[in-house]
């Protein structure tokens, strides 16, 4: 079905599902009850769960397939946003033609910056593609915002004003991103007995986006195209001496991997009209290695998975306070509960960085296929599947060129 | 005039004249051999040949074509193959996988951004990897992971690949280093095989004499970078220069 | 020529916390093979030794002063240091005051001892494992130090004062016959670093020991075949790396007061300084650490940023990028390191 194996194709329908009915199935507790702070399901959130899925899984078509390890694709996501506030600012709020130059410019920028940096390859290509991302951070804080030449409003970040020319805006329309008149901030509330749950375009329009994203990405995981990539990753001196030039291939899987995060940050503008620098620095680069990682690199579904965990951490898991973790350990005696509240206490709420770091080295360290690898194995493990197919999924990993 | 002609070909790293002078002509549908000691500029030639090292001076002439400073996806598309020591193969890959990317490479050239079709639905491809695996009998591993395999068979493996392109010539660097003795004469065999089968001209560079009797034509002898004879095996078993530079010391 | 002088000074300071960072990370490199992400977060440690053990010099009782009175006319609580009360005020409040350098002989065997536990019991299971895994390993590591520091410690910057004679100004000009002013503690930090960089070398050049990691950082096979355990001596030159990034950490906190991102800020600059160097180059590192600091000394000249606005910020980065592409194994490397 769709050019797709009927393996690969109950995957992509269990992804659409999932999209499709996420501001239910992620408000799985009633409104007024306690849980209901874990509530996953409100507009904001479930945009970022698909937002960063776009990106994790562009990343994940440049880092699982061919192995190099970028540290600057923030850069790429913080040009596709600037690109779509330069839209809104100079065209209208339509978020189509924004997001169409987002991808444009953030293929573009990938595609110098590709380049260059794919002249080196292993940790060189790694700090080559930090040091970009670092200078065009500095590029976007700093140096692009001076009086004469005020491309990215520094500090500030860039936002639309009243005197900007927006040639194509009208009164009737919203004087917010829109989809031809239909406001991104549009939504719907549908009560269920005691549970609401809210239906928002702008979730809806970035949930389109990430099924296509990830409709090509399964699509390019199985065609030639893929398979040399991957085999890039894994001998790129038997790649060359078959007769196959990597660096095009690697460097389109750049460019690739570049317009989907210029798509994502294309589309966090249309969520929201504003671009600041931060969202191009090395940590927010950073994110995506984990996302991708924890996820599992190299899987189809793992990069949304890992954007999706992340996401609901930073979010979630940092909202979780001493008062919270009283209620939870109160069936226990006083002290005991106490004590388990002194115990939790560092790894949950702001201190939700530390928890995702431990997970990440777990991760790092006994599972480097991510969760998804994680799921498999348990999932043969309930199934009582013979232990000898897990020890070759161990030794799969082993050998993997150096890079 | 051979299908490969090395003329003058010298390569100097830092003080060490690796290579001075060398000379050397490979007819086509020949099985030629190069020979010589340790240290003898066998493997610094080889590397000269695929686009690895570019030599300082002399030329490579591959079927009427120049090689020198082409890179090594270049030279592999003019039709020159080359299997290593030790076996490089895709490890991650499956061996249906492995042998299907040369194919693709042939078809389809040095890059094509052919990224939207499954790769398993591209029908010709997958004919022409079955066949070369039927051929050297590793049909029924075909979905196994290349990085599990035994070493002989990584050996048969990288061999499918390099057939699979039918090359004009067939670079062998060392095939038999490091094998049992029973292992060398199954890969005498198999490579006795493919020539019979496919006509396929042949370079090996060896330095196990058992190997390059059984299996050359002819035989360039290498010592210190320059090229000692070039003959017969029968002419260069009694050759006294051979002796005392090569089998003198080897013995 | 006056200003040429005093922004190569003020290069100087930074120029060698870069210097020292990138000489540990260099020595993980050259002798381990790992890419250690984490080595930015030893260095934050360093300094978060010096916080502690102000903070645990600083330890006081209160008492009640019933002769003065503060602002709200009730009895003055007065503090006392407990060093003050055991030593007196005068010796006493000299080791408070001179907590930072005392810091560094509490920081020597902290800092040893945390990188003979990373190396153990992490970076030791990853020499096998791809370059790749070992940066997102460290790079984890790196995360979780730093938060763990920030769970301690906040996340403000808490300010780490150098001793009262080493913090004023100084005129360095007068050897030049100039009129430069300068701060004391930034000289300090400077002799410091040379010194530390002097030792590392001496001992590497001067002893068995040094002999044989740097035979082993040119061929570790060929070392190992010797029946030399060159394991633990690479366990010993971690330790080592760890301890000059985090006395490179004590004595940088009076210049930058420490927060718990300070390590991730510096890593990234130090990474571009060992490739710039040269991957594997000791020498390497501490010149491109010098020559990178002062670099961007010149570049935040009012002179400079006029001309280029924001040239300061991204010229490390732009000098990097050349280096890479015009000479790959950087100024002083070898050929090949880490290629593939």
């Amino acid at each position: 079905m769709l050019g797709l194996n009927s393996k690969d194709f109950r995957l992509f329908l269990v992804v659409i599902g999932l999209t499709l009915f996420a501001p239910v199935l992620l408000n799985p507790f009633p409104t007024e009850s306690g849980l209901a702070q874990f509530n996953a399901g409100y507009p904001d959130l479930m945009q970022r769960f698909v937002i960063f899925g776009i990106f994790a899984i562009g990343f994940n078509i440049l880092f699982g397939l061919t192995g190099y390890l970028s540290f600057g694709h923030a850069a790429f996501l913080g040009v596709g946003s600037y690109a779509a506030v330069w839209m809104f600012k100079l065209l209208s709020y339509n978020v189509l033609p924004a997001i169409a130059l987002s991808v444009i410019v953030a293929a573009i920028f990938s595609l110098a910056i590709g380049f260059v940096s794919l002249r080196r390859s292993g940790i060189y290509f790694s700090i080559l593609t930090l040091a970009f991302a670092q200078m065009s951070f500095a590029l976007a804080y700093s140096v692009l915002s001076n009086p004469k030449f005020n491309l990215t409003n520094g500090e500030t970040g860039l936002q639309v004003y009243n005197d900007d020319p927006q040639i194509f805006h009208s009164d009737r329309l919203p004087d917010l991103p829109h989809l031809f008149g239909l406001s991104m901030r549009a939504s719907t509330d549908i009560a269920l007995g005691p549970w609401t749950f809210t239906l928002n375009a702008g979730y809806y329009l970035s949930a389109v986006f990430m099924v296509a994203a990830f409709y090509i990405a399964i699509r390019l995981f199985r065609s030639p195209f893929g398979m040399m990539l991957r085999a890039i990753k894994t001998n790129q001196t038997r790649l060359n001496y078959t007769g196959l030039n990597s660096r095009p291939y690697t460097l389109a899987a750049f460019v690739i991997s570049g317009a989907y995060a210029g798509l994502a940050g294309g589309l966090l503008a249309a969520m929201d009209p504003l671009a600041g620098a931060e969202r191009m620095q090395w940590t927010a680069s950073g994110e995506v290695v984990l996302m991708t990682i924890l996820g599992g690199a190299g899987t189809l579904i793992g990069p949304i998975l890992g954007s999706g965990l992340i996401k609901y951490f930073e979010n979630i898991f940092s909202k979780i306070n001493d008062d919270v973790l009283h209620s939870w350990f109160a069936f226990m005696p006083d002290g005991l509960e106490d004590a388990m509240v002194f115990i939790v206490h560092p790894f949950v709420g702001k201190g939700w960085h530390l928890t995702l770091g431990i997970v990440f080295m777990l991760v790092v360290i006994f599972l480097p296929g991510g969760l998804v690898e994680g799921g498999q194995r348990l999932w043969r493990w309930i199934t009582g599947a013979n232990r000898k197919k897990s020890d070759d999924q161990d030794t799969k990993h082993a050998p993997h060129a150096a890079e | 005039m051979g299908i490969l002609e090395v003329k003058g070909v010298g390569k100097r790293f830092g003080g060490l004249q690796a290579l001075g002078d060398v000379n050397l002509s490979v007819n086509e549908r020949s099985v030629h051999a190069i020979i010589g000691p340790n240290g003898a500029g066998k493997s610094t030639l080889l590397n000269c040949l695929v686009g690895k090292l570019i030599p300082d001076t002399g030329s490579v002439m591959f079927d009427g074509q120049s090689v020198l400073g082409r890179k090594p996806h270049e030279i592999n598309q003019m039709g020159i193959s080359r299997v290593f020591q030790t076996p490089e193969i895709f490890g991650d890959l499956s061996v249906q996988e492995n042998v299907m990317i040369p194919c693709f490479a042939k078809r389809d050239g040095a890059f094509e951004l052919n990224a939207f079709s499954p790769a398993l639905g591209q029908k010709d491809i997958l004919a022409q990897a079955e066949e070369i695996l039927e051929d050297v009998n590793m049909a029924d591993k075909r979905h196994m992971h290349a990085a599990s395999l035994s070493r002989g068979d990584k050996r048969r493996l990288e061999m499918a690949m390099c057939l699979v392109q039918q090359p004009k010539l067939l670079l062998l660097d060392e095939p038999t280093a490091g094998m049992a003795r029973a292992d060398t004469n199954n890969t005498i065999d198999l490579l006795k095989e493919i020539h019979e089968k496919r006509d396929i001209t042949m370079a090996i560079i060896e330095h196990d004499m058992h190997v390059v009797f059984s299996l050359a034509q002819r035989i360039t002898v290498l010592a210190q970078g320059t090229p000692l004879v070039e003959d017969t095996p029968e002419n260069i078993k009694g050759h006294p220069k051979v002796r005392e530079a090569y089998l003198g010391e080897a013995h | 020529m006056d200003a040429i002088l005093l922004q190569t000074l003020n290069g100087l300071d930074k120029g060698s916390a870069y210097a020292l960072i990138a000489l540990g990370l260099t020595l993980i490199f050259g002798t381990l093979g790992v890419v250690n992400f984490a080595h930015g977060a030893l260095f934050m440690i360093g300094a978060f030794c010096a916080v502690t053990l102000q903070r645990v010099l600083s330890l006081s009782y209160e008492t009640i002063d019933e002769t003065q009175k503060d602002f709200l006319g009730n009895p003055l609580k007065v503090k006392t240091p407990y060093v003050e009360s055991w030593f007196g005020p005068d010796v006493g409040g000299a080791i408070i005051e001179w907590s930072v350098p005392l810091a560094l002989l509490f920081a020597i065997p902290i800092m040893i001892g945390v990188g003979f536990a990373m190396e153990r019991g992490l970076i030791k299971h990853f020499y096998k494992r791809p370059h790749a895994d070992q940066i997102l390993v460290t790079f984890g590591l790196a995360i979780v130090l730093q938060e763990v520091v920030k769970y301690f410690f906040g996340a403000n910057p808490i300010q780490t004062p150098p001793p009262d004679a080493l913090n004023g100004v100084a005129n360095v000009g007068i050897i030049f016959g100039m009129d430069i002013v300068y701060p004391v503690w930034r000289l300090v930090y400077f002799l410091f670093s040379l010194l530390i960089i002097g030792a590392v070398f001496a001992f590497l050049q001067f002893t068995t020991f040094g002999m044989v990691v740097r035979a082993g950082m040119a061929d570790r096979e060929t070392v190992g075949l010797l029946g030399i355990n060159i394991d633990r001596r690479f366990t010993i030159m971690f330790g080592i790396a760890a301890a000059v990034a985090g006395l490179a950490g004590v004595m940088y906190g009076p210049i930058n007061a420490p927060n718990y991102h300070m390590g991730m800020d510096f890593l990234v600059l130090s990474f571009v300084v060992v490739v710039v160097g040269g991957m594997g180059s000791l020498p390497g590192a501490v010149l491109a650490g010098f020559l990178l600091g002062i670099l961007e000394s010149y570049a935040s000249t009012t002179w400079a940023t006029t001309t280029i606005p924001g040239i300061n910020q991204i010229i490390i980065y732009l000098v990097a990028i050349v280096v890479l592409l015009t000479r790959p194994r950087g100024l002083m490397g070898r050929k090949g390191v880490m290629e593939d």
